[in-house]
């Protein structure tokens, strides 16, 4: 990135409250108050958003895919993680 | 353990925006990064990925010719939308009620709205925005041939809606499944938009079609100019397209672009008659056996030549881009000097 051009900014909206911002796009802007201001005017034309969340790309750290199979393999052989794991005998109920 | 570049470029992130040096240069060379380690069996994983309808996101290995057909067809895509403001904007002053006046300032701003969403997804392939910019402004990237024509009517802005941007989603719907997950994500957003702008074109031609003689000559007039020119936004005949089998093994483009030529012919070819108006060709016809409209052959020369640079507008629409870039130089350097002082006195 050169100096001239302005900062990369990750954007993320949350549609209505209740539910969790997600990431929408991204914008250039000199600092976060143009960033959101941006981000108003590109992500949210028809009210897709009740509020917005930018922050700077290089500021997100992420895992490498290259990782992958090191970080979420590991979950795939623990199955007894999930309810369906266990046997419940027939008539028992509210569990 | 990794070398402290590549985790720098890890720990920075969604964006790869340490090698993006390597790619903004490389549009045009092989970047110097060799992949390091099995290409083979990387190169075997990836096709595994794409043919298993897996989506491919930023950081994930490819193949350099994917990320660099992926650049060029992205920013093409980025840069078409931006001059394709050009034409229609050129009616903002003159349309003839406050509603249609609305109407098309909040279809140019969706326009500048696509361009933005196209570039940020082509900048996750690393490439700078800057450097985008500099290849539409010196020339070096091309933008669709359709908005070398001029708007010289009010109809021509309803022909636009109707046609040209009937024909652009016929084109990205199926982008919508495109194998890179960006580029995908931003064609969901941008298709969703473009339903209304084809819409509000075929209304200002219904308006027309049911207005005085005048006003409905003035719509055949302008389906006239603007029905072949949009036929070749589909690009070349598959005979002589170049990227065309790639891009389909990549799952990048799933269908031909005569295909897609041909579905835009058949749905569009009933509206012109519910409008009462004709399509200018003298060869077109309903071919019973096959299900599809049959039609006449299209002037390659002339979408060679546009795509050259000697269509009607093509000189018109780049110093209009390079001025206005110009004219917004002092506002960004104002914009950084700002931030930067602020920065300077927070810190202070």
């Amino acid at each position: 990135m050169s100096a001239k051009e302005w900062p990369l900014y990750e954007v993320f909206i949350r549609s209505r409250s209740g539910l969790s911002h997600r990431h929408v796009g991204s914008v250039h802007a000199a600092d976060d108050r143009m960033a959101l201001d941006h981000a108003r005017d590109v992500y949210t034309r028809r009210n897709e958003g009740a509020s917005i969340w930018v922050v700077r790309s290089s500021a997100i750290v992420a895992s490498d895919p290259a990782d992958a199979a090191e970080l979420f393999d590991p979950a795939a052989d623990k199955i007894y993680r999930h309810p369906t794991f266990y046997d419940i005998p027939e008539g028992v109920e509210n569990l | 353990m990794k070398s402290p570049e590549i985790r720098d470029t890890l720990v920075l992130g969604i964006r790869l925006i340490g090698p993006a040096i390597v790619y903004t240069q490389g549009l045009d060379q092989k970047p110097d990064t060799a992949p390091q380690a099995e290409p083979h069996e990387r190169l075997a994983r990836f096709e595994a990925r794409i043919d298993a309808e897996e989506k491919i996101e930023p950081k994930d290995w490819m193949p350099e010719g994917y990320r660099r057909t992926l650049i060029r067809q992205i920013s093409q895509h980025a840069h078409s939308e931006i001059i394709g403001m050009q034409p229609e904007g050129n009616w903002l002053t003159r349309a003839p009620t406050l509603r249609r006046k609305a109407i098309l300032l909040a279809k140019v701003q969706d326009e500048a709205g696509h361009g933005l969403y196209l570039y940020g997804a082509a900048e996750t392939l690393g490439v700078s925005r800057e450097q985008m910019t500099e290849d539409l402004l010196t020339g070096r990237a091309k933008y669709s041939s359709i908005f070398n024509y001029p708007t010289l009517t009010w109809a021509d802005v309803g022909a636009i809606g109707w046609l040209v941007d009937g024909a652009a989603i016929m084109n990205q719907i199926p982008l919508c499944r495109c194998s890179y997950g960006p580029y995908a994500r931003a064609m969901v957003r941008i298709c969703k938009e473009e339903s209304f702008h084809q819409r509000q074109g075929f209304e200002i031609m219904h308006t027309l079609c049911n207005g005085t003689p005048e006003q409905k000559a003035m719509a055949q007039d302008a389906l006239d100019r603007w029905w072949w020119p949009s036929l070749m936004m589909f690009g070349p005949s598959d005979k002589d397209s170049k990227h065309s089998a790639q891009s389909m093994a990549w799952k990048i483009k799933r269908f031909s672009n005569d295909e897609l030529r041909q579905k835009f012919i058949d749905v569009t070819v009933p509206q012109a008659h519910f409008l009462g108006l004709r399509i200018p060709d003298d060869e077109l016809a309903w071919d019973e056996e096959t299900g599809h409209w049959r039609h006449g052959p299209i002037d390659w020369e002339e979408f060679r030549n546009v795509l050259a640079g000697f269509g009607p507008c093509n000189r018109q629409r780049m110093e209009r881009r390079r001025q206005a870039h110009e004219e917004g130089r002092w506002v960004r350097e104002a914009a950084r000097a700002w931030a930067e002082k602020h920065k300077a006195r927070a810190a202070a």
